[in-house]
């Protein structure tokens, strides 16, 4: 099963499997990894569920559809940076095996 | 306060239970979590119920909060279709409606809420349902289909979703709202007015400013809504949506101290230092406004489940969060931050005839205390920033949309 790496802002590191077809702001809910709320339960409602894309798995995730929710979302979520996603919008394919992501300070 | 190895009984095993039972072992507790839920299925989001589920989209695993094996891998103790119907404060244990006793050192409830009932005669007729749980949702379900009369009770934001869901199934939906516009406790008037044009287009029936005088039927089956005014809308099902009440009538009978919800402070203490409560059953400090509330919303589960597990952890208490809620009705997405306390001002940005603006609303000395924002995702995102922050502004320069949000916000 495609395996993601979780960074927590404390540089603590969690790898867990996430099935393809779960996203990965679930795959980190299912197993506990601290660091993503997740209020509206990947309805990108929220943007409690923000990341930051490592810069070798940016081509390949890509960056937010240029006028899309989650875009208008994380342009205002604190602390956003250019390779900021929000990780209910990253569905899990084959492709990105060994994926890592790192959060940012807080979600608020 | 963090000894992780004591013993945690939560009661109530929805939004706020899972997420507190959750973040526990997240902060290291240690010893037993038990998690003691009525309903027969683990926490789930409620939120869909009214929307994705009702219309038969999504499965239940997506549904669930955590996937059921997530309850044993971390040793958490889930007893469903249980009720707690006693706390015996001196001997810190709750007792079971199965007779069993759970011994606490902690006791966190999070007991929720229950829909208001409607008192008229013939409330007690099949086809009258509450939605509050998946078994409402999936009793409803099956009811909202092609040609099937709804007659909604009620015109607040379950009411209004569940309007949305019965058009798009097909349904033939009457509204019927005791004040003189949609959403009228939950809302300001640029909103109401919006969403009653919306569901009206939808072909939503709405009748204002009426009050329901009893449910008739035939065969003790729902047929007919009786209004004061002698008028009767014929249907095959009712939904009753007007609010919901704490459940906190198993506090009271312990002697917790109680006021339209549990009272609690910032870590979630009440009056008992080894009981806390989280989410829709507690009257909770709202730190930006300078008074207290009840909030009944997903964000607020969360939040305080995050102050309890932080404090019976040891960890430092989280930043206080702007509340927050969100609403789903075809294609619109409403989402609200903030609360419109002691506004004089009001200022709207963007053309609501267009299906996309904002509803800032601003204190005496320009202070943004609340944004409610329609299909305006960078609006609600910039509002809520900007009120944490407790930002001021000018209404004039909100409503110019020749302004870019950005400049306004930074």
């Amino acid at each position: 099963m495609p395996k993601v790496t979780y960074v927590e802002y404390n540089d603590a590191e969690h790898t867990v499997d996430v099935p393809i077809g779960t996203t990965v702001m679930r795959g980190a809910v299912d197993n506990n990894v601290p660091g993503i709320d997740a209020d509206c339960g990947g309805e990108c409602a929220c943007a409690t569920c923000h990341v930051y894309i490592d810069a070798a798995w940016l081509a390949k995730v890509g960056l937010p559809v240029p006028g899309s929710q989650e875009a208008a979302m994380l342009s205002f979520a604190a602390v956003a940076q250019p390779d900021s996603r929000l990780s209910c919008q990253i569905t899990m394919t084959p492709d990105l095996d060994g994926l890592l992501v790192r959060m940012p300070e807080g979600q608020h | 306060m963090s000894d992780t190895s004591a013993r945690a009984v939560i009661v109530g095993a929805g939004h706020a239970g899972g997420s507190a039972a959750a973040l526990l072992r997240q902060y290291g507790w240690q010893g037993p979590v038990t998690l003691i839920g009525s309903e027969p299925v683990p926490p789930y989001q409620r939120p869909p119920l009214s929307k994705a589920w009702l219309k038969g989209e999504g499965n239940f695993a997506d549904l669930l909060l955590r996937p059921a094996a997530f309850y044993e891998t971390n040793r958490i103790d889930l007893r469903l279709a249980n009720e707690v119907t006693e706390i015996d404060r001196s001997d810190k244990t709750v007792k079971l409606s199965t007779g069993e006793h759970a011994a606490y050192d902690h006791l966190i409830l999070a007991t929720g809420c229950h829909a208001r009932p409607l008192h008229v005669p013939g409330h007690d007729l099949a086809g009258i349902v509450a939605l509050r749980t998946l078994g409402d949702a999936d009793r409803l379900r099956p009811l909202l289909r092609q040609g099937m009369r709804i007659a909604i009770i009620g015109a607040g934001y379950i009411g209004l979703e569940v309007a949305a869901s019965a058009r798009i199934l097909g349904a033939d939906v009457t509204v019927i709202e005791r004040e003189s516009r949609v959403l009228a406790r939950v809302a300001s008037i640029p909103l109401s007015d919006f969403f009653q044009r919306r569901h009206a287009a939808a072909g939503v029936h709405i009748i204002m400013d009426a009050a329901v005088e009893a449910f008739g039927g035939v065969g003790g089956q729902v047929t007919a809504v009786r209004l004061a005014d002698g008028n009767r809308i014929p249907c095959d099902v009712a939904l009753i949506g007007i609010g919901a009440a704490p459940n906190d009538a198993l506090a009271r009978r312990a002697g917790l101290a109680c006021d339209n919800g549990i009272i609690v402070d910032l870590a979630t203490r009440t009056s008992d230092p080894a009981i806390r409560a989280i989410g829709d059953c507690t009257h909770r400090p709202l730190p930006l406004y300078h008074r207290t509330g009840r909030l009944e919303s997903v964000p607020n589960a969360i939040e305080q489940a995050k102050q309890v597990a932080a404090d019976l952890c040891g960890r430092p208490p989280p930043a206080p969060e702007v509340p927050w809620f969100w609403s789903d009705q075809y294609e619109v997405r409403l989402q609200i931050a903030g609360l419109p306390f002691e506004t004089t001002e009001t200022a709207v940005r963007g053309d609501p005839s267009a299906e996309s603006f904002a509803v800032f609303h601003l204190a005496g000395d320009g202070t943004i205390q609340a944004v409610e924002a329609i299909n305006a995702p960078a609006e609600f995102m910039a509002g809520r920033m900007m009120i944490a922050r407790r930002r001021q502004a000018v209404a004039a320069r909100l409503r110019d949309v020749s302004c870019s949000i950005r400049e306004l916000a930074t």
